[in-house]
């Protein structure tokens, strides 16, 4: 670093002089640092959190005809929202159109990033600079828009495998239909996302040492087995976390079927667990059932984030660390 | 934060480039061949994926030259020539909307992308370079922050700005876009790492005030590194779509990518829509698209750094 301002020339006698002051001064910096940080961290993370969980335990009591301006009224409900979120079909429905996107896309985007990420690095491919930016450059590109993208591609009017299906006479089914949407969904994501999780792990392998696989090759590794064997177990804690931002990315899908449902009918209101959130919260004005819901959401995100870092972390921290 | 240099690596020049090629024996000839062919899988698998990854690029680009009557006609990625009618129409769309929403989305991206760079920086110098009491316990729950689901926050976020009157304002947009925990735990990371001790020590002996430490002495250092920090952010507030969704009403304070949603849902009464859809898609992701090719050797993220260097 070359830009280093020069010394302050402020003479040593008086800082001397004013040392407990400064030392005070000293001592409250940090909270300063950290005031403004803290201060929006409280208001946008904390209370939020702390406001959902309090409105999840609330209900409005319309008494009358529902009528007037103070025929709704809010009581404490218990656990009564969570019941009934947890029971509510369309919410189970979710979880489970949830649960298949995310078996669908989170392997699969993981392992063709780790495939990537390792071609790149073994420099044995042609053309790996153009293939490091395309595969890198959906990331520039929203879900929202991403979706929009996809979603005319998906359009037997505009797609090309139609196009073709068309000209020799083979029927392709609709990936739109109602079967087959979650693999729609779950390329959208996968196309948006295996570049960034590539970029990741080719982070990873560059920082790895080349003397430790110039060893092996000598002594007649495959180049396989220098991947197997040596690069992928030290970029093990790098695949643990793109699988855990994976996964929390996973549990809150929102955008890709939202934009895509003008598209098709195939897409409920409710199709991920967050569309349901949204539409009981505006469509149906009832934010208590939308904060139990959204309680559910955080607390098994949590569950499974930690449940996951448990069982992994054993094996791939704890050597580094010692 | 050096940068990429895929010529340390580089082994597409031939055989002499390979050490194990170079080795003496009976095997030395086809295991060359065999070397050559092994790399023609590697380069095909890239390419098809760099394929898939540029294919709906590819389409918009073209897409986007076709009238609304070619859209669904002509095959997928034939060109046609009507780009600038699409623009002019897309333009003419109530006085011009569709750019207020491009500048929109840029104020979101950029000012909250600089607001959070200054907060996280702060609190990341903070944590790296002071002991005081409730560090741990700070930086603990910044932690934990990084892993809360950020959407499910969105209703409540919404719930509590509706009771100031803040939403439906550009500040519902923007004050939530500026916290970020993770910001905060790589700002830790880079002041633990660049900015030494010694330097901070010396500035106070000679009887600096401590923000003029951070200002002319801290921030420099630990600018290459927030500058990535800003990346992060800027690209997340880009992409944040419910947070907007929910928040703003007023379809003039819209980002890019609500506007364009709204318009997509118009496209199912007026099919002539889709094409303007299309080219504002285009035009929205270029400068995106132009910001990344030119930065792109900042863009090695290792999430891990902290498990390291922390």
């Amino acid at each position: 670093m070359t830009q280093l301002a020069s010394p302050p020339t402020t003479v040593a006698p008086r800082a001397a002089a004013s040392r407990s002051g400064a030392w005070r001064r000293r001592s409250l910096a940090p909270y300063v640092y950290l005031a403004p940080a803290m201060t929006l961290f409280v208001l946008f993370l904390a209370l939020p959190i702390g406001y959902a969980v309090y409105l999840s335990l609330r209900a409005a009591r319309v008494s009358g005809l529902g009528l007037g301006k103070n025929s709704r009224t809010e009581v404490w409900a218990g656990f009564d929202n969570y019941a009934r979120a947890l029971g509510d079909p369309d919410f189970l429905a979710s979880v489970g159109r949830v649960a298949l996107y995310g078996l669908l896309l989170v392997p699969t985007m993981l392992g063709l990033a780790l495939v990537f990420a390792l071609l790149l690095d073994s420099g044995k491919a042609r053309g790996r600079g153009f293939a490091r930016l395309s595969i890198f450059l959906p990331y520039a590109v929203p879900a929202v828009i991403a979706s929009l993208l996809w979603g005319f591609l998906y359009l037997p009017g505009v797609s090309p495998v139609t196009f073709v299906a068309d000209r020799i006479g083979v029927a392709v089914p609709d990936i739109l239909s109602s079967g087959l949407v979650v693999f729609a969904i779950a390329n959208i994501g996968l196309w948006g996302g295996v570049g960034f999780n590539m970029i990741v792990i080719y982070t990873a392998l560059k920082a790895i040492p080349r003397e430790l696989f110039e060893a092996a090759r000598l002594d007649g590794c495959s180049e396989a087995g220098v991947a197997w064997r040596i690069k992928i177990p030290i970029v093990t804690p790098s695949l643990i976390l793109t699988f855990l931002f994976s996964m929390i990315a996973t549990l809150q899908v929102f955008a890709e079927p939202m934009t895509l449902r003008p598209l098709t009918n195939t897409i409920a209101s409710t199709w991920s667990p967050l569309m349901k959130v949204y539409r009981d919260a505006f469509t149906r004005d009832d934010v208590y059932s939308a904060a139990a819901t959204s309680v559910v959401i955080a607390v098994a995100t949590f569950a499974l984030s930690f449940g996951f870092l448990r069982l992994v972390s054993s094996r791939a921290f704890s050597q580094e660390n010692s | 934060m050096t940068a990429l240099s895929p010529l340390s690596t580089t082994s597409t020049t031939g055989p002499a480039s390979h050490p194990v090629t170079a080795r003496p024996g009976p095997s030395g000839g086809p295991g060359g061949r065999r070397r050559r062919l092994a790399g023609g899988f590697p380069t095909l698998v890239l390419l098809v994926g760099a394929a898939y990854c540029l294919l709906p690029v590819l389409w918009v680009v073209t897409a986007s030259t076709k009238s609304p009557a070619e859209l669904f006609s002509t095959f997928t990625f034939a060109p046609s020539t009507h780009l600038w009618d699409d623009v002019v129409a897309l333009t003419q769309v109530r006085n011009g909307i569709f750019w207020r929403w491009m500048a929109n989305t840029a104020l979101y991206a950029v000012g909250g992308g600089l607001l959070s760079v200054v907060v996280s920086g702060m609190a990341g110098y903070g944590l790296a370079k002071f002991t005081f009491v409730g560090k741990q316990l700070t930086f603990n729950i910044i932690l934990a922050g990084v892993l809360v689901p950020g959407v499910v926050l969105a209703i409540p976020q919404y719930l509590l700005l509706a009771q100031v009157g803040l939403t439906n304002t550009y500040w519902s947009v923007l004050l939530p876009s500026i916290i970020s925990p993770y910001g905060i735990y790589l700002a830790r990371i880079y002041a633990a790492a660049t900015v030494p001790d010694d330097v901070i020590e010396a500035a106070r002996t000679d009887g600096a005030p401590e923000w003029r430490i951070f200002v002319s002495i801290a921030m420099p250092m630990m600018l290459p590194g927030l500058f990535t920090v800003f990346l992060f952010q800027f690209v997340a507030i880009w992409n944040n779509f419910m947070l907007p969704y929910i928040m703003l009403g007023d379809d003039s304070l819209f980002p890019v990518t609500v506007g364009l949603s709204g318009l997509l849902n118009q496209g199912a009464s007026q099919p002539s829509m889709y094409s303007l859809v299309i080219t504002g898609a285009l035009l929205s992701i270029l400068p995106l698209v132009a910001l990344f090719l030119t930065l792109q050797r900042f863009w090695q993220v290792d999430l891990t750094s902290g498990a390291v260097k922390g």
